[in-house]
């Protein structure tokens, strides 16, 4: 398979390639280089400045607090949502009654219907989502404080996305509403890769549910968990918590930059205040953070592979 | 022990949602007391889920049939009478249609071209051994992980240098180039699973490479292709920062951002109802392709993170 093997390969990669530099690769190392110089995006004329941007950046408030935000985003929402989908997924595969002369373990009844339901939230925009839950959480005439209403609770009308002590949480939680159900049909799939003999013999020493699920679900799905870990990880510095941030929060990234995270930041600065080499700045910053992130989870999380 | 766990009963706004899901909850098991008891927790915190997962997709469908004083009045009552004009004044006057329209072009080009150009890069990167091969595949699949707002200051700049900011084919090859490295990673994976006798005998019978891959390669790759492509369909379909920022024109408005927009403007003050319209609209086809497609979503976006 050697005549004009060359020509055809660099003509199929070409294209792709091609594209891909252009549109990823190269804006991804300009952006690098930018933020070493005083380039405001509106005009083309810069020049480097060192340093200067990144002493800029180490003393701006609004930044610690952006990156703190982020921190916050990328350890609170993989612990809930992962936490979530796995018990959801061990219910559903594995909480199943057993049934005489039936498999020793297995899902609940409609188990497929629970799997396709929970994984709605996941196939709709991010920012359809968003601008569905900013009404619910409407404190005049949303559909939460009048729930609340309705069930007696008049004293409790939380401002929510108004409360800059509350704003965070909210956002948060509409991430874990939007995100549980692609990790149980993640879970599901390894669950259902897992022998059964494995439970079986678990069941027949006597072993109970709790101990099945931390002595051999887990160990056995721990490499999915982990990659589920810094997929959503990455998901929550990056593109899902810049939708939810700016669609529901208002003003400059909530009450008092109380839910204002990287992403939306480097957004501002770039597209808003016209100090794009200062947004790279925090750009860098946010990638720096992002591969801390995966390298503390992968490393963290090493253990020694299970075959089975 | 008695079953005390059954999880309070909600309140009666999913009615529909609540007495499906009951029905598939079992009855308590007295000959097996332990098992029963658990099996109504499991099913009273599965069936919780589900109706959280539900109601504000039922709701947000409720609410578009309403007027625009009940909304604000009573947010959970059922509407007076169904209030289709909502979705005909959102559909005309809204713009809907407008971003319908320029959401199919952007996704359908979008789509054809995601499959074709990373089915081609995959196929020569499963199969063909050459130099830099690795380094390719590494570049492509590292894409993964960047945050892409890093990149997107300058490639702003590179767009609107090449003259494409505002375009709908500028929108296309940016989302072609942002969709490419779980593409290449999943197709070349899939690739690497095909038989490799099939290509070598048409190659034999004297078809050329380009001939073998596109009769033969591409058709045996097709539950690949249909895997990966329902991936893509969705995320570009939902894609919000792209058109962002790249996407200022309100007349080429994607459907996302047109819809945050309606949701923020001045202009479209009071006409709620309408918006809840739009948004149920954005949302049918994406929740029509998953249930239709449903196993091929389930693999498409499973197979990345377990393989």
């Amino acid at each position: 398979m050697q005549h004009g093997k060359y020509r055809f390969i660099v003509g199929f990669l070409a294209v792709p390639l091609g594209l891909y530099a252009l549109f990823v690769v190269w804006p991804f190392i300009q952006s690098i280089y930018y933020s070493f110089t005083d380039w405001t995006g509106l005009s083309p004329d810069f020049k480097m400045v060192g340093f200067d941007n990144y002493t800029r950046m180490l003393h701006d408030d609004v930044f610690w607090k952006s990156l703190q935000h982020s921190l916050l985003f990328a350890l609170v929402l993989p612990l809930v949502t992962i936490s979530l989908a796995l018990f959801f997924a061990f219910m559903i595969n594995v909480g199943g009654r057993r049934r005489k002369g039936g498999p020793v373990i297995s899902g609940v009844r409609g188990s497929s219907f629970y799997k396709i339901v929970y994984f709605f939230p996941q196939v709709l925009s991010i920012a359809i989502v968003s601008l569905l839950f900013a009404f619910a959480y409407n404190p005049d005439s949303g559909a939460i404080n009048s729930l609340l209403r309705g069930i007696g609770l008049d004293h409790v009308q939380p401002l929510w996305l108004g409360d800059p002590s509350l704003a965070l949480w909210c956002v948060m939680a509409v991430l874990v509403w939007s995100t549980t159900g692609f990790f149980v049909v993640l879970f599901s799939a390894g669950m259902a890769s897992i022998p059964t003999e494995l439970y079986e013999s678990a069941l027949l020493d006597g072993a109970g549910r709790a101990t099945t699920f931390f002595r051999i679900t887990l160990p056995l799905l721990w490499d999915t968990v982990q990659s589920g870990w810094v997929y959503m990880g990455i998901l929550a510095l990056g593109a899902e918590s810049f939708a939810v941030v700016q669609i529901m929060t208002t003003g400059p990234g909530g009450p008092d930059y109380s839910t204002t995270v990287m992403v939306l930041y480097v957004y501002q600065k770039a597209f808003r205040d016209g100090q794009a080499a200062y947004a790279t700045t925090i750009g860098v910053a946010l990638l720096v953070v992002t591969l801390a992130f995966a390298a503390i989870v992968m490393r963290l999380g090493r253990r020694e592979r299970l075959e089975f | 022990m008695k079953t005390t766990e059954t999880p309070a009963p909600r309140p009666a706004e999913s009615g529909a949602g609540v007495s499906k899901t009951d029905a598939l909850a079992p009855k308590p098991d007295r000959r097996k007391k332990e098992g029963g008891v658990l099996n109504v927790f499991s099913h009273g915190v599965l069936i919780i889920w589900a109706i959280m997962v539900v109601t504000p997709l039922l709701w947000a469908v409720m609410t578009s049939f309403k007027s625009d004083s009940s909304i604000f009045g009573s947010p959970w009552s059922l509407p007076d009478k169904l209030h289709f004009d909502n979705w005909s004044r959102a559909w005309t006057q809204a713009n809907m249609s407008d971003y319908f329209l320029n959401t199919v072009l952007v996704v359908g080009g979008s789509l054809i071209g995601t499959l074709v150009l990373g089915s081609m890069a995959a196929y020569v990167l499963a199969r063909f051994d050459f130099p830099g091969n690795r380094f390719i595949y590494y570049l492509f699949v590292g894409g993964m992980s960047f945050p892409i707002m890093l990149a997107l200051v300058p490639l702003f700049y590179v767009v609107n240098n090449m003259g494409m900011l505002n375009t709908i084919h500028g929108l296309i090859l940016v989302y072609i180039a942002y969709s490419l490295p779980f593409t290449v990673f999943f197709l070349t994976a899939f690739f690497r699973t095909l038989p490799t006798s099939v290509a070598e005998a048409a190659f034999v019978d004297g078809a050329s490479h380009t001939r073998t891959f596109f009769q033969i390669m591409l058709p045996m790759a097709k539950p690949g292709l249909i895997s990966v492509g329902i991936f893509n369909f969705l995320g570009q379909w939902n894609q919000y920062m792209l058109p962002t920022v790249l996407n200022t024109d309100p007349d080429k408005k994607v459907l996302t951002q047109g819809l945050v927009q309606l949701a923020v403007s001045q202009g479209y003050k009071g006409d709620w109802s309408g918006l809840f319209a739009g948004l149920v609209m954005a949302m049918l086809p994406v929740l029509g392709a998953y249930i239709v497609f449903q196993r091929q979503v389930v693999q498409g976006l499973t197979a990345g993170a377990l393989k």
